[in-house]
């Protein structure tokens, strides 16, 4: 059984500064999506119960991805299979969505394709619905527990107000949920072998997508809210209680 | 002029998407809504004001995203609808982006205001996982925009009409075996004026009682950070504030033992009052808050327990 696992590139959104309201991406190293993490880890478990199953991690980004999914490569993927190109930074979420569509095409035999809920920095949940309806695939989204059985996968979906228990045929879509399981910090010796694991690299123009034609977000500024906060540093409880007293917002 | 079409598997939130299509409609076209086996939602809809086209249709399962995509994306070609408005809710925002793409549209999530100027409809959402706000628009045709819920007051008031929409439907490769309710902690921490935010500093479980008895003298709610509810599921996800949880805006915020990391902070930066209360004295969460205590939350609760009772 092959599992691909679809991983996006970020920049760590811990170290991200901001200065006059802009975010500043300088020297901000390069990761994976932490939700990202959960789908790989998701599949690495069933890989551990079942030796047959093999699991690629799929991106597109910039040049350096190559390096960024080593990380994915030493927490259990077996190995990576990349569309590398300037223009994929940043692209729209319809142009990733078609040249890793494109890529799977190319990939043989795939039966499950994960996705995380929602990737990193963009958090918009687009990505994997829309490879679903390119590949005509059945999907289930937030995905908070699964099990594969035959030919199909037995998943739960966790909405709002209710769970659903869903049969899903393979192949099929699953997109998971943050926080269903804690992804593996890998080992030493698993990082310096990661480095050795099979890897393609695609250049973009190997797939057949327009991504010009699909770039329909036109962003006018990204700015951080402003924030003017009093910062007063109180000692004690009674020096707080007296500050909310004072602002009349205890004790009405 | 294109029309826009409205759809939410929540009737509330259909009445908001409504607001929300009203507001852009002068320069967008006529206003649409769907339904999908559901009358009281199209009764209501219809009630404030909306042209509802009902499909009923018992093979059409919400829980089969790519068939109710299917579904709509023939609506909104029958009807003429070049803007889809949908809710961002987990249902929603599933549905978003295989809508778009059946339909061939740009797509924004998580839209929290509209705008429609220079036959543009400009949107505002969260960005770096909610470190910025993005202002953004598609330049596309076709549009399909998720918002966020409670960004628009729910329409109320009106009169439409109700007609019927026969689609075909895909023939579905998911079956829905169970639903769970999830057990009755109906909490509504948007709406509350004061909130005291618990996050991975608490101890344990027991010392949740403590944090109750403090939200209960304020007159508030308790509230989460995310870990709270979904690793160590002491309280409801419901009560988790954040990108993916709530966007609340209390006069009051107590914050108690969390960290303050860009996809919390989100959800409360438009408090009116924030206090933090953290061992950290550098705290990321201390630089957006207007009080600052550093200290044990679990001392600094019990004294002010004893100090309000
Ligand atoms: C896509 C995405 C979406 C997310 N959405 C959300 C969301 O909606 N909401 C959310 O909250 N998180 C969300 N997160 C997770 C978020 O990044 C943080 O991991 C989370 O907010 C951290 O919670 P915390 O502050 O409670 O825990 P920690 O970061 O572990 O912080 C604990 C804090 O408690 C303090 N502390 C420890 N002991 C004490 C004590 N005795 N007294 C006082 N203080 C003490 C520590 O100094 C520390 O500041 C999301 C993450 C991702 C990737
Ligand atoms: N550039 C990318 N390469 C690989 N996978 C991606 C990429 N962008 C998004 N994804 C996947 O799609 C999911 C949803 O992303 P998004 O629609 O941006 O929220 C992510 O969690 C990833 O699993």
């Amino acid at each position: 059984m092959n599992i691909v696992v679809a991983m996006k590139q970020i920049p760590d959104l811990q170290q991200i500064r901001i200065r006059n309201r802009q975010p500043l991406f300088d020297d901000v190293p390069l990761t994976l999506g932490t939700i990202d993490k959960n789908a790989l880890e998701a599949a690495v478990v069933l890989k551990e119960a079942d030796e047959s199953i093999k699991v690629t991690v799929l991106s597109a980004g910039n040049e350096e991805v190559e390096d960024t999914i080593k990380e994915a490569l030493a927490a259990g993927a077996d190995e990576a299979f990349l569309i590398l190109d300037d223009a994929l930074e940043g692209a729209d979420s319809a142009a990733i969505a078609a040249v890793l569509a494109a890529a799977i095409k190319q990939m043989d035999g795939v039966d499950l394709i994960l996705f995380g809920e929602g990737s990193g920095d963009n958090y918009s949940g687009q990505v994997g619905s829309r490879v679903a309806e390119l590949l005509n695939l059945p999907q289930v989204g937030y995905v908070s527990s699964m099990e594969i059985k035959g030919g199909q996968a037995v998943v739960t979906r966790t909405l709002e107000d209710c769970d659903e228990v869903m049969e899903i045929a393979l192949p099929g879509i699953i997109s998971v949920m943050a926080g269903l399981n804690e992804p593996r910090i890998p080992s030493v010796t698993q990082i310096l072998k990661a480095g050795k694991k099979p890897k393609e690299v695609l250049e973009l123009d190997e797939v057949d997508v327009d991504i010009k034609k699909l770039a329909f977000t036109e962003t006018i500024s990204n700015l951080a809210p402003e924030s003017n906060r009093k910062k007063i540093v109180v000692k004690s409880v009674d020096e707080l209680l007296q500050g909310l007293r004072s602002e009349n917002l205890i004790g009405r | 002029m294109a029309g826009i079409l409205i759809f939410s598997d929540k009737t509330n939130l259909a009445l908001e998407l409504l607001t929300a299509a009203n507001s852009i409609s002068s320069s967008n076209g006529d206003i649409k809504a769907v339904t999908i086996n559901n009358d009281e939602q199209a009764q209501a809809l219809s009630e404030a004001g909306a042209n509802v086209y009902r499909i009923n249709a018992a093979e059409l399962i919400l829980a089969d995203v790519s068939a109710v995509a299917a579904a709509l994306g023939q609506a909104a070609a029958e009807l003429g609808s070049d803007i889809i408005l949908l809710s961002s809710n987990r249902r929603g925002k599933e549905l978003a982006g295989r809508l778009a793409q059946v339909i061939g549209a740009g797509c924004l999530t998580d839209v929290n205001s509209l705008e429609a100027a220079d036959g543009k409809t400009t949107c505002n959402r969260n960005a770096l996982g909610g470190a910025t706000v993005a202002n953004q628009y598609l330049k596309a045709d076709k549009q399909v925009i998720a918002i966020a819920p409670k960004s628009f007051t729910p329409a109320a008031g009106g009169s439409g009409s109700i007609n019927d929409l026969s689609v075909e439907v895909k023939p579905s490769a998911v079956k829905l075996l169970e639903v769970k309710t999830k057990a009755g902690d109906s909490v509504d921490i948007e709406a509350a004026e004061v909130l005291v935010a618990v996050g991975q500093g608490l101890n344990s479980k027991d010392d949740l009682a403590m944090v109750e008895e403090l939200a209960k003298l304020l007159g508030g709610e308790v509230a989460c950070s995310k870990p709270v509810a979904t690793d160590k599921k002491w309280l409801s996800e419901d009560r988790v504030i954040g990108l993916s949880g709530k966007i609340c805006k209390p006069q009051l915020a107590i914050i108690l033992g969390i960290s303050g990391q860009v996809q919390f902070t989100v959800g409360i930066r438009d408090a009116k009052t924030i206090v933090s209360i953290n061992t950290d004295e550098n705290a990321t969460i201390n630089s957006l808050s207007d009080y600052v205590l550093t200290t044990d939350l679990h001392e600094a609760v019990k004294a002010m327990n004893a100090a309000l009772k």
